[in-house]
């Protein structure tokens, strides 16, 4: 399974969100899954099995398929609280 | 044989791709990172730095005739400040300084962070990228070589990288509600003005967020459209002045001028796109481990981190920020045209992140009036100071475009200037003496915080 972070350039907040995904499932101890980080143009629905980004740019990213959407990228419990959630019921976790 | 072998470590040494994969290659073993990952980290930072110049010779490719059409059309230089078209053409020649600035600056950022007040870690890595490669251009053409040049490049960007987060931080506290994040981005001078701005013009007015605003703009977030969208429109408006007289016999080898200005507009993005692809090759190992690192190192720093975390916080007022910015930036550049100077065009990308992220701190101080007018500033802000930043680049300052966000230009103006009037030794003195005091003041206020 991979994970896509987006964000507007695809440089700073992406990477920091990466860098979360990362540390939550260090966490919760999941292994086996690629996350990685893109701007808006480069993410196609074929990129990853699932999207996150931040509830400022989730209105471009409907047609990718499973995304999602925190408040803010330095929301760690929203995060943790939603990737728990999706993990679970991919059977993941 | 020994000669040879001297060789071979300094044709290493003067490699830039070679040298930042070196660099990438020892935070992953650092990190004790297994066998494969070091491989696949240290091929990929490889790979990045070689993108990152295929890229630049895109951008100068697309660059050139712009530059040649807007002399034909106007009889004056215009500048489109693109922070990562400066860059790419900058690291072909000062790639391996800017390499060895970028390593020693992200340790004296801890240090830093360390031994004074100033507890930022900066963590937005391709802005740390840029300023090293902005100070590398500024300490060479200041006549600074060698060891001096590293150590005072990565003084200098050490210490900008934990105070321009700490002067954001008044703001980013009102902003965010709470102080454990830290604001990374190096337009920070801008955010500050619009600010001030808001808190003096702002009294009694509603904040942005109390009205209800059209959606449909979120594809300007998207920066590769934008940029496309936006060089677009510049290079036709400069051929249609240019004419196609001198376009089809010049520049375009007889192609149709507006074809020709829509290829080469189309061709910038493009160049864009693919520094940008580097770019993020290239951190993709340098920043988790400068972060992890810093963790451990500094326990209670806080993140500097980049100019979109503040987005979600106003939305309304990102909006409201761009498009007071972009007029601020329009109205600078016919201001900039009557005075007959160099013109500085107005760039869609950095007046969408700076303006946005500078409506976002003027609202948190002055509501919507604060957004509106502390963005506007920002715009004709960003639009005056690269005038200022272009003498001291030396070849650099001739190139069509230039560093577009207000940290660069001041930095460099400040220090280009400094090694103006005082020479090499009166930038080393300066960068040296400004880390003293910062040391210093956390010794003395420690010593008396210990004696009360």
């Amino acid at each position: 399974m991979k994970i896509l972070a987006v964000c507007g350039s695809g440089l700073g907040s992406s990477f920091m969100l990466e860098m979360n995904v990362q540390e939550i499932l260090n966490e919760l101890g999941v292994t086996g899954i690629e996350v990685e980080h893109s701007d808006l143009s480069s993410a196609t629905p074929d990129a990853a099995d699932l999207f996150i980004a931040a509830k400022d740019i989730a209105d471009g990213m409907e047609h990718l398929g499973e995304v999602i959407v925190i408040d803010s990228i330095i929301d760690m419990d929203g995060l943790r609280t939603k990737l728990t959630e999706v993990l679970e019921q991919k059977g993941l976790l | 044989m020994g000669e040879r072998l001297l060789k071979l470590i300094m044709d290493i040494l003067s490699q830039p791709a070679v040298l930042i994969s070196i660099i990438a290659l020892i935070g992953l073993l650092i990190q004790k990172k297994s066998a494969s990952e070091v491989i696949k980290g240290t091929t990929k930072t490889f790979l990045g730095f070689i993108v990152i110049a295929a890229g630049a010779n895109v951008i100068v490719g697309s660059l050139d005739p712009f530059g040649k059409m807007f002399q034909e059309a106007f009889h004056v230089t215009g500048v489109v400040p693109n922070n990562e078209a400066i860059v790419a053409m900058a690291l072909t020649k000062y790639g391996s300084i800017t390499a060895f600035i970028m390593f020693f600056g992200m340790l004296a950022n801890i240090l830093i962070a360390r031994f004074t007040r100033l507890k930022y870690i900066f963590l937005t890595g391709h802005h740390t990228l840029y300023m090293a490669c902005m100070l590398a251009v500024i300490l060479v053409v200041s006549g600074l070589d060698g060891v001096p040049l590293v150590v005072v490049g990565s003084l200098a960007l050490g210490l900008i990288m934990a105070f321009f987060p700490a002067i954001c931080q008044p703001f980013m506290r009102k902003i965010t509600g709470t102080d454990h994040v830290g604001f990374g981005h190096f337009s920070s001078l801008g955010y500050v003005l619009s600010g001030l701005v808001g808190k003096a013009v702002g009294k009694g007015s509603r904040s942005t967020e109390k009205i209800n605003f059209p959606k449909g703009l979120g594809f300007l977030r998207d920066s590769s459209v934008t940029i496309a969208l936006t060089m677009t429109i510049l290079y036709v408006i400069i051929a249609l002045f240019a004419g196609p007289a001198y376009i089809e016999k010049n520049l375009s080898g007889g192609t149709h001028y507006l074809v020709f200005a829509l290829i080469q507009a189309i061709t910038f993005a493009a160049g864009v796109f693919v520094i940008l692809s580097g770019v993020r090759l290239v951190l993709a190992e340098i920043v988790p481990a400068f972060k992890g690192i810093s963790t451990k190192l500094v326990p209670n720093s806080k993140p500097a981190l980049d100019c979109p975390i503040v987005f979600p916080y106003a939305p309304n007022a990102v909006l409201i920020g761009f498009f007071c910015s972009f007029l601020g930036g329009i109205v600078g550049m016919i201001f900039l045209g009557f005075a007959g100077s160099i013109i500085i065009l107005p760039g869609v990308v950095p007046h969408f992140f700076t303006g946005a992220t500078a409506g976002v701190f003027g609202n948190a101080t002055g509501g919507i009036r604060g957004a509106t007018i502390g963005a506007f500033v920002n715009g004709l802000f960003i639009t005056f100071l690269p005038v200022f930043l272009l003498p001291v680049l030396g070849d650099l300052g001739f190139a069509s475009t230039t560093f577009s966000d207000t940290d660069f230009a001041a930095s460099g103006i400040v220090l280009g200037n400094l090694a103006k009037s005082f020479g090499a030794g009166g930038v080393t003195m300066t960068v040296v003496g400004l880390v003293l005091v910062a040391v210093l003041y956390n010794l003395f206020r420690k010593n008396k915080s210990a004696r009360a």
